[in-house]
């Protein structure tokens, strides 16, 4: 397949309604689109014309939102079923201070209709599921795909597949973003690049985790362009085509995408042909999903409270990242986990340890890994500085 | 071969937080079975215990996906390029 894909798709004019046409106040607004001539009347018409559905309100979902409905998409779809959270607002710059606790998809829907009162929003306060996705899919020409876990966006692909959509396609890690456009007729989906996810456990975690807030901005913002040149038929598109970009070299790569002929959904011979259970192909339960448990002996905030409150001696091992005792610590001696086993000669296996983290599931393998190593006396605080924080000492911040 | 290969971020921490290693290789096969004896711990998040390449992860060779090259056995030239290319699922939340 040519590595660019010339655009052709456009959403068909309604038949048997009245002709669509821009108001005089319209033709204003949109006059630094209609005066080029990549988009013009006709451009604007389409816009004006096409559903598109946003799957997701936070990080890639606000620049893209709010540049669709700028550029006067005439209906667009949201779908979210979170409340917004303080943590979010470093990067979802459709919400703001006051919009702590409300649910995303009011917020996003104010903000949107406050910016262009001329268009349609949907919304949809739902997870989406397998139940319910090509209902709610079924509707929009174009989807954009801005969720944050990996059976969502399985679950976006097929349906995708499924229904003969088109999914603008972008994600996120620390620094680097990943975007492209599946579910052409004639070019790969997302099973085609990646058949499986990852197993549970081997993805960071959360807490490992991160984002530099204005990265789903940069990545939105070209989910949002794909968009609006699918819609105007303008250009090539990122069909057939990986772009990567590291905002810390500050560099675009691109890499070419085939369809997979042996494609489970979108092959010449499909095993997947309706939605299927998206946790269990997974292998998680919801979007939070933990890693392998490890069971090791813990201890309670308060009862490491009461016992160094006592004199005991206890040796506090802190497994985090030094940027992260840096926000807050207990006191405790840094050894980041990944350097455990390397210095574990400057702990005293005869001296009780407690081992602690943000939320206990890092120092958990510490003890496991210690406990293998012939330490006797480690235990585990349950919870971790989260933990602490709510149990013993409100003053260390929660991050 | 000289060749570089790119560690992409959430591999970093398992690749003594590089962001690319140069090595000597003559295939794709050669060159991630140098990365993976410098570093023992990348091994099992580029590996299943089959031995067989994970499937959310791709390994292309400048641009183009070893899959539809000769996989382990694409060849290598002088100063190409080698990246590894985990699926990532953020958006909202990481």
């Amino acid at each position: 397949m040519a590595s660019n894909t010339k655009i052709s798709n456009s959403p068909a004019p309604d038949k048997g309604k009245a002709p669509v046409t821009l108001s005089k106040e319209e033709i204003l607004r949109y006059s630094r689109h209609l005066i080029m001539p990549e988009v013009g009347m006709e451009g604007q018409l389409k816009l004006k014309q096409a559903k598109v559905l946003c799957i997701g309100t936070g990080g890639l979902g606000a620049p893209l939102g709010l540049y669709l409905a700028a550029a006067g998409v005439g209906r667009i779809g949201l779908v979210d079923f979170d409340s917004v959270d303080l943590t979010n607002l470093q990067r979802q710059i459709l919400f703001d201070t006051s919009d702590v606790g409300r649910p995303k998809i009011e917020a996003a829907a104010d903000r949107l209709r406050k910016m262009n009162p001329d268009i349609q929003i949907d919304t949809f306060e739902t997870r989406l599921t397998s139940d319910n996705a090509l209902d709610i899919l079924k509707d929009y020409d174009i989807v954009v795909d801005g969720t944050d876990n990996f059976p969502t966006r399985y679950l976006v692909n097929d349906a995708c597949v499924i229904l003969g959509k088109p999914n603008v396609y972008g994600s996120i890690f620390r620094f680097e973003g990943q975007i492209t456009i599946f579910g052409y007729p004639s070019g790969p989906c997302y099973r085609c690049l990646y058949p499986e996810p990852p197993p549970p456990g081997l993805v960071p975690s959360c807490a490992e985790g991160g984002v530099l807030g204005v990265l789903p901005g940069i990545v939105g913002s070209i989910q949002a362009a794909e968009t609006l040149k699918l819609i105007i038929g303008k250009g090539d598109s990122l069909v057939g085509r990986l772009l990567l970009f590291d905002a810390l070299a500050m560099r675009f790569r691109e890499l070419k995408l085939r369809k997979n002929p042996e494609c489970p959904v979108c092959g010449e011979h499909p095993s997947i042909t309706k939605l299927i259970d998206y946790a269990e192909f997974c292998g998680v339960r919801g979007e939070e999903a933990p890693g392998p448990q490890v069971n090791v002996p813990e201890i309670a905030p308060r009862e490491l409270k009461a016992r160094l409150d006592r004199g005991d001696d206890l040796f506090v091992l802190d497994v985090r990242e030094p940027h992260e005792f840096q926000i807050c610590n207990l006191g405790g001696h840094l050894i980041p986990l990944g350097d455990l086993s390397r210095r574990a000669h400057e702990l005293d296996s005869s001296r009780e340890i407690v081992a602690h983290c943000r939320s206990g599931k890092r120092s958990a393998e510490a003890v496991q890994f210690l406990r293998s190593a012939g330490f006797r006396k480690v235990l585990n605080l349950k919870g971790g500085i989260l933990a602490w924080s709510d149990e013993v000492d409100p003053s260390v911040p929660k991050y | 071969m000289a060749v570089k290969v790119i560690i992409p971020t959430p591999l970093r921490p398992y690749a003594g937080k590089q962001d690319s290693v140069e090595l000597q290789a003559a295939t794709v096969g050669e060159a991630l079975a140098a990365l993976t004896s410098r570093f023992a711990e990348l091994k099992k998040h580029l590996y299943s215990d089959d031995g067989r390449l994970r499937s959310f992860v791709n390994v292309y060779v400048n641009d183009e996906d070893i899959r539809y090259l000769q996989k382990d056995a694409t060849k290598l030239r002088e100063g190409d390029t080698v990246s590894i290319v985990p699926s990532i699922a953020g958006g909202a939340r990481n």
